[in-house]
């Protein structure tokens, strides 16, 4: 707090302010640094030598670059197996939940009615539900209607988290759209459905877009459900790393190399749409 | 939500005060209305699939969840052998007895008030500081804040379990090189709070960058002016932090700090894969006990009870999160 004081000083001078500035830079990538460090470190093990990562006294800089890793963690376990089970379950939660959550955002953002407030608070209500105080239940209602161990089942429980979420970041986007555009539409003569498909839509679109990416992320993530609805065969790419070691203990080279398989492609993901998402997650959001 | 509607907008308004759109649009809905253009049935229509998709999966097991932890609910139950019969607060009475419980309640609200404060304080420091460095910088910091975000939680989990590892962590490793310390070996997880406080890092570290990323789209909206005029009325930096730039950004941190509570107290995946699926008696939290008493124990009943008087003690929370939702006017 004292250096804030001294960089905000009402009479610096232009050294002083230089100085300062440099201090700063220095602090921020100190914080690059520490919050980089994880990312750096799965990534080096990934990619060098086995024995390297085995290294009692390690090297903080990669020292080789090696496939090898991924190729062993290809090996240990059936990869693609689980991942093509998450892509399954994670498109069918993204294509519901965005055409079933759209329909409701419409009518909590465009219609007035008796009524609203209360879904409007519902729904903001039941994301506030930690999911984990559910699984008893959930497990239970899945076995008696004979989903356990069913991607079927999986993909409905999803639909918890990822609905509340889809409505209230679409009802977001919507809202911002202005209505006069929808009105001159239908002055000229379009219907109600009409001035929606062209007016509406085109507009929305990126927003929708960002929303599906997210709710693809959040349901690619999901550990505990995945874990208790499905049976060891049935497993998903989370629940796979999670149990990734052989008869010899964790070899951990061949383990961020999964890791990084993972990780990658949902950060890139997560890239493109960060920005146009940090707005809607503020309102109740479904991270963690 | 202030911020929410400024960074989706093109043009991010100077003011803090959410845009009057929300006002605006009651008004604008009346001659629709007046239009005769579907009436109240066709809102009902659009909402019903979510409605009975959140009804089914959502509210029956809410349902479920009260009435289970009110019933008798094992092994034989479950495969339908014997009847599920209520035991009335006997769960409750068995639950809240048991010593255990409370140590546990315990270290869940230490545990998330300590990922919360620190998350909280650490994302407004970072926030901040962001304000100050270079743009070189910023995009550094940036980058990385949003590849932790993004990161899968079981991913990072895997990632610290490695980076604490007791024989061949870097963390141990490197802090062995300092003078007159000497881990080499050292096992974190060996006592509950050493190892919790490594798992409240691990939260921490994907906390964060969501608050800085948020914290910083409120900076932007604090009017430079009002700065200005602060300081040549004489306030200090942290003057001006404590008088001007914190009263605008409260209703952001308020919704940031609710939106933290009910997170940490969830914190399950975390814990169990960290301890491999059986999270040692000083390493269980609220979620994992009542997921260990259910599905290890095999009581469904009590495990049920645990999980109810979790939700009502984030109640609270809840309630302040609303409260907060209705007064910006997100819901009109």
């Amino acid at each position: 707090m004292s250096a804030i004081a001294s960089g905000a000083d009402p009479a610096t001078d232009r050294p002083r302010r230089r100085r300062s500035k440099a201090g700063w830079n220095l602090l921020g990538l100190f914080v690059f640094a520490v919050a980089g460090f994880p990312v750096y470190w799965m990534l080096n093990t990934a990619f060098k030598p086995a024995k390297d990562a085995i290294d009692p006294d390690p090297s903080l800089l990669p020292t080789g670059l090696t496939l090898s890793n991924f190729s062993r963690a290809l090996h240990i376990a059936d990869f693609w197996g689980p991942v093509g089970r998450s892509l399954i379950v994670s498109l069918a939660v993204v294509a519901i939940g965005v055409v079933v959550g759209l329909l409701a955002a419409l009518a909590i953002s465009r219609f007035a009615f008796r009524g609203r407030k209360i879904v409007i608070v519902g729904i903001l209500a039941v994301q506030m539900i930690p999911l984990v105080a559910m699984i008893i239940p959930v497990f239970l209602l899945l076995n008696d209607l004979d989903q356990y161990d069913k991607l079927s089942g999986l993909i409905i429980t999803y639909l918890t988290f990822i609905l509340p979420f889809t409505v209230w970041t679409l009802r977001g986007f919507i809202v911002n759209i202005p209505k006069e555009l929808e009105e001159a539409a239908m002055v000229d003569g379009c219907s109600r459905t009409g001035a929606f498909v062209r007016v509406v839509f085109p507009l929305l679109a990126p927003g929708m877009v960002a929303t599906s990416v997210y709710g693809f992320i959040q349901a690619w993530n999901e550990y505990l459900y995945a874990l208790m609805l499905l049976s060891q065969k049935n497993q998903t790419a989370t629940v796979w790393l999670s149990n990734f070691s052989t008869k010899h203990g964790t070899e951990y080279a061949p383990m961020m190399a999964g890791a990084t398989m993972m990780a990658l492609p949902i950060v890139a993901l997560f890239l493109l749409v960060q920005r146009k998402m940090a707005a809607g997650l503020t309102a109740g959001a479904v991270k963690g | 939500m202030s911020a929410a509607d400024t960074t989706t907008a093109e043009v991010p308004p100077t003011r803090q005060s959410p845009p009057p759109p929300p006002a605006g649009e009651p008004d604008a809905r009346r001659p629709r209305g007046g239009r005769g253009s579907g009436g109240t049935t066709t809102p009902w229509l659009l909402l019903a699939p979510c409605l009975l998709v959140l009804a089914l999966v959502m509210g029956y097991p809410l349902v479920r969840l009260v009435t289970l932890s009110f019933q008798k609910f094992g092994q034989s139950q479950l495969w339908g052998f014997q009847p599920a019969e209520s035991v009335g607060f006997g769960n409750f009475a068995g639950v809240l007895g048991d010593g255990e419980f409370w140590q546990v309640v315990l270290r869940t609200i230490v545990f998330a008030a300590g990922c919360v404060i620190v998350t909280m304080v650490l994302g407004m420091l970072i926030a901040l500081l962001l304000q100050r460095v270079s743009g070189w910088v910023k995009t550094l910091v940036n980058i990385a804040l949003v590849a932790g975000w993004g990161m899968p939680v079981i991913v990072a989990t895997t990632v610290f379990k490695w980076l604490f590892d007791s024989d061949y962590g870097i963390l141990n490793a490197v802090l062995s090189r300092l003078p007159g310390v000497d881990l080499i070996g050292h096992n974190w997880f060996a006592s509950g709070p050493q190892g919790l406080a490594v798992i409240m890092l691990l939260v921490i570290w994907g906390a964060v960058p969501f608050v800085v990323i948020t914290l910083s789209a409120g900076l932007t909206q604090v009017p430079a002016e009002l700065e200005e005029a602060a300081r040549l009325d004489g306030a200090g930096a942290w003057g001006v932090f404590r008088y001007v730039t914190l009263p605008i950004l409260k209703p952001v941190i308020v919704m940031l700090t609710t939106l933290s509570v009910i997170w940490d107290m969830g914190v399950f995946p975390q814990v169990f894969v960290m301890r491999n699926g059986h999270p040692e008696a000083e390493f269980q939290l609220l979620t994992t006990y009542s997921y260990d008493r259910a599905f290890v124990v095999n009581d469904y009943g009590q495990g049920s009870a645990i999980a109810l008087v979790t939700v009502v003690l984030l109640l609270g929370v809840v309630a302040v999160y609303m409260r907060q939702m209705l007064k910006i006017g997100e819901v009109e």
